[in-house]
């Protein structure tokens, strides 16, 4: 006990005990909650995107514009898959450090990774491809924009999961700290999901007359 | 046992205090200006930085009064007035009056909550800094005599690169675009504090009317700023890198610019009101001397206002021609929008008539308020009728519907709240004498100049227009109008002065001048650096009158309770609890100050300077500072926080 306790003056009602009577449960670490915010937040903007897309395409005759190729599917399926399947590993990262296990935790992150990466080369493949500049109408502006601002949080990841990694490689994350491997999972966990929304939209939406 | 019943600020010897002081204060100078994560002084910063803005921006506005007093007068030229405008729009709502209720929310959030900071320490002090990061960033078109000019709405094509070829609007669409990380940011941290940091037994149906209000607020700042970063970020592609989103030559659509802003527009509205009324709602239990009648309803109100401003974006579009369907819906909406302001109303009539009002400055500036927001909410259920406001649309009808909605029934409350909270702050009182001439002046000078701006849009004077002939009838109010502007600038001239005064020379205040209810008057004024060295114990929505003398807690061994006591002060911790009851869950380790926020806004400020001059080095040299604070700060995380 300190010093100051000792100076607590005149001890005497106790008029809400229970109130101080400490909850069951750990509950969840502030930056979780601070990370829920920021996935609605940044849920909104994308949003926000999907919905000019169909405002655009609603104002205009043709979609795609004439003298602009529709997306091409299978490779976009198979690298999309390839980018969900990377949950997987990472929960198995997560899962791993809850119960201490440093190597589920380490190859967990580094499998996620490498999905990750696989799914960024080929978007820039993919745009390296494209016929058509982010100039060209607005067809293809906001199909660069949208689908370039997903593929730069997929990067953003990846670069965060540096870090992350060289932390988890130097055993700086244990069953009891390792709230920076929880929300990054969290953000990455994110950045799959908006692809289930923007693939369909930008790449499957436009074979549809 | 947890739980004793000493005042929290005297539960610890004067040389304890010196010690806790030893372990929360900040370094001393400019290292300690630059490191601190305290959220009082990032609060005050955030008060004084947006009044800096306040009073330039307000200088704007009588420069360009001066220009309208009489007909054809040549103050300024057209290009300078369109300049003053936008600046006056863009500064009042961007960097006055949302960044001056975070300020409060800042200061009085986490008091009221009864915890020793926010929960994101760190990214307070980074929000601050992009904040005032861009508002310099802002002010540089200025002072470099390249001011955006196209409006504060920014509508295309009129901010089209072919329209407005120069950089002007750049610094424009590009500083919205920044200044709302800031707002984003600050947003978060509300929330989370509001729901992970409450003293124990500050039960969720206990929660200060404020608190509830800051809450309303930064949900709709998480899902309203997304849109207003998309339009200004999506125009300033096309002005940037010749994207054809805002081009209908290309496919583009000057509609889509209008849906997006507004759409962020109109809850913007709320983002600033919301949080006055929350303002109001403390201050006149406090001056009425009894509880806020109806708290339920209240509350549900904020929160039903939250939900309903995200579907009337549209009555703002009503002149665009779309069909009548979508824009009946729209009107449908902002009609219903009405109730919950008017339980708000009721429930503050209610308050002052069943209690025994003190006649105080923050009382007047909230009966103030009363009064011109229901001439401001008036007009605003006109607007939302589709055929009145086909009448009045883009006349001056419209600038004074919105200046007493957002000066009349903001910049009132933020006064009051002032001469409420500066005593707390400062643990000096400012002059009552000098705040009820500053309130009068304020509030005739107001109705003044505000008030025939309606009869003037009927007379046909449409807004945003630098000068008029004469002839039109409109000389006359168009004086009033000027009179009352230099009148309510000399209000507001006098509380500067007061304060001023007061800073230096004020009576001091003691810890609840007011005699008020919540927590943040349990504690001295100024608060120390740690807020509360034991943390109090709530059993009632309003502690300090239901609760004397007010329980405090101590620690125990346990995890979740170790903090609750001075050694949680005394280990720059403060207690986590549980979401809704309130009951202590766990313990936070408090960063110490650091520079990692100030690093990452500069970064980010350095980028966005790489934008506006198109410079790919700079761009490159402030995504390169970014990465690595941002490195830093993951880094940082396990060691600062367990």
């Amino acid at each position: 006990m300190s010093a100051l306790s000792a100076s607590t003056a005149g001890t005497a009602a106790v008029p809400v005990p229970e109130a101080t009577a400490p909850a069951r449960g750990e509950g969840r670490p502030t930056p979780w909650w601070g990370m829920v915010c920021l996935i609605m937040t940044e849920s909104t903007l994308f949003a926000g995107l999907i919905g000019s897309y169909f405002f655009l395409r609603a104002s205009s005759k043709v979609w795609p514009p004439p003298g602009i190729e529709e997306p091409k599917v299978m490779l976009a399926l198979i690298f999309s898959f390839v980018l969900w399947g990377s949950s997987i590993p990472m929960l198995i990262a997560e899962r791993g450090i809850k119960r201490g296990r440093q190597r589920s935790l380490r190859f967990g992150l580094m499998a996620a990774w490498i999905m990750g990466a696989a799914f960024v080369l080929y978007s820039l493949y993919d745009f390296h491809e494209l016929h058509y500049g982010w100039r060209d109408n607005a067809y293809s502006s906001i199909f660069y924009t949208t689908v370039g601002l997903h593929t730069f949080h997929v990067f953003v990841g990846l670069v965060m999961s540096v870090v992350v990694q060289i932390k988890a490689w130097l055993g700086k994350f244990s069953e009891e700290r390792h709230v920076t491997v929880q929300v990054y999972a969290m953000y990455w966990h994110f950045v799959d999901a908006v692809w289930l929304f923007v693939m369909p939209v930008f790449i499957l939406s436009p074979h549809i007359k | 046992m947890a739980v004793t019943d000493a005042p929290s600020h005297d539960t610890h010897g004067e040389l304890d205090a010196e010690e806790l002081e030893e372990i929360w204060a900040d370094a001393p100078g400019v290292p300690g200006f630059f490191s601190t994560v305290d959220h009082k002084r990032i609060g005050m910063r955030y008060i004084y930085t947006a009044f800096f803005f306040f009073f330039v921006s307000g200088i704007m506005a009588l420069v360009m009064r001066s220009q309208l007093a009489a007909p054809n007068n040549h103050v300024v030229g057209p290009e300078t007035y369109n300049q003053l405008m936008t600046i006056h729009g863009t500064t009042m709502i961007f960097l006055f009056n949302t960044p001056v209720l975070a300020g409060f929310g800042n200061y009085i959030l986490p008091l009221q909550l009864g915890t020793r900071d926010m929960a994101f320490p760190r990214l307070n002090a980074f929000s601050y800094w992009i904040f005032v990061l861009s508002g310099i960033f802002f002010f540089a078109s200025f002072l470099i005599g390249k001011a955006p000019d196209g409006g504060w709405f920014g509508y295309v094509p009129l901010t089209d690169k072919a329209f407005s070829p120069g950089i002007n609007l750049d610094f424009w669409g590009l500083a919205i675009v920044f200044v709302g990380i800031s707002t984003t940011v600050g947003a978060v941290n509300f929330i989370v504090t509001t729901f992970k940091m409450r003293a124990p037994g500050m039960t969720i149906n206990r929660v200060p009317i404020f608190v509830w209000s800051i809450l309303s607020m930064a949900f709709m700042v998480l899902f309203a700023v997304p849109a207003v970063t998309l339009a200004a970020g999506l125009l300033e592609l096309d002005r940037l890198f010749g994207t054809a989103f805002v081009n209908p030559h290309l496919g583009g659509s000057v509609l889509l610019y209008q849906h997006l802003f507004w759409f962020w527009g109109h809850p913007e509205v709320y983002i600033l009101f919301v949080p006055a009324t929350g303002m109001i709602s403390m201050i006149i239990p406090v001056m009425a001397r009894r509880p806020l009648a109806a708290y339920l309803w209240v509350a549900t109100a904020l929160i039903a206002v939250a939900f309903i401003s995200f579907g009337v974006w549209v009555h703002h579009m009503f002149a665009t021609g779309m069909p009548v369907q979508a824009m009946s819906f729209f009107s449908a909406v902002s009609l219903i929008i009405v109730l919950p302001s008017g339980v708000q109303f009721f429930a503050w009539i209610a308050t002052m008539w069943k209690g025994r009002v003190r006649f105080t400055t923050p009382m007047l500036f909230g009966i103030g308020f009363l009064l011109i927001f229901l001439l401001g909410g008036i007009t605003g259920a006109m607007l939302a009728v589709m055929p009145f406001n086909w009448q009045v649309t883009d006349s001056y009808f419209i600038v004074a519907h919105f200046h007493y909605v957002l000066n009349g029934a903001v910049v009132f409350p933020i006064f009051g709240a002032i001469y409420f909270w500066y005593p707390k702050m400062s643990g000096r009182r400012l002059s009552e004498r000098w705040g009820h001439i500053s309130f009068w002046l304020m509030f005739v000078g107001f109705n003044l100049a505000f008030f025939g701006m309606h009869i003037l849009g009927f007379l046909g004077m449409p807004r945003r227009i630098a000068t008029y002939p004469s002839g039109l009838g409109w000389d006359d109010l168009n004086l009033i109008s000027t009179i009352g502007g230099f009148i309510f600038a000399v209000g507001t001239g006098v509380t500067l002065l007061n304060w001023f005064h007061a800073r230096w020379w004020g009576q001091p205040a003691g810890d609840n001048p007011w005699d008020a209810d919540s927590l943040e008057w349990a504690t001295t004024s100024p608060p120390p650096e740690y807020n509360f060295a034991s943390i109090p114990v709530v059993a009632s929505r309003h502690p300090l009158w239901d609760q004397r003398p007010l329980p405090t807690a101590s620690s125990t061994g346990d995890e979740a309770t170790k903090s609750l006591g001075p050694e949680g002060a005394e280990h720059h911790e403060t207690p986590e609890t549980t979401g809704l009851d309130a009951r202590p869950q766990g313990t936070l380790d408090l960063p110490h100050p650091t520079y990692l926020p100030f690093l990452l806004a500069c970064g980010i400020a350095v980028f966005f300077v790489g934008l506006l001059i198109k410079a790919v080095l700079v761009g490159v040299i402030g995504a390169a500072v970014l990465v690595v604070a941002l490195t830093w700060w993951t880094w940082r995380t396990e060691v600062d926080l367990a």
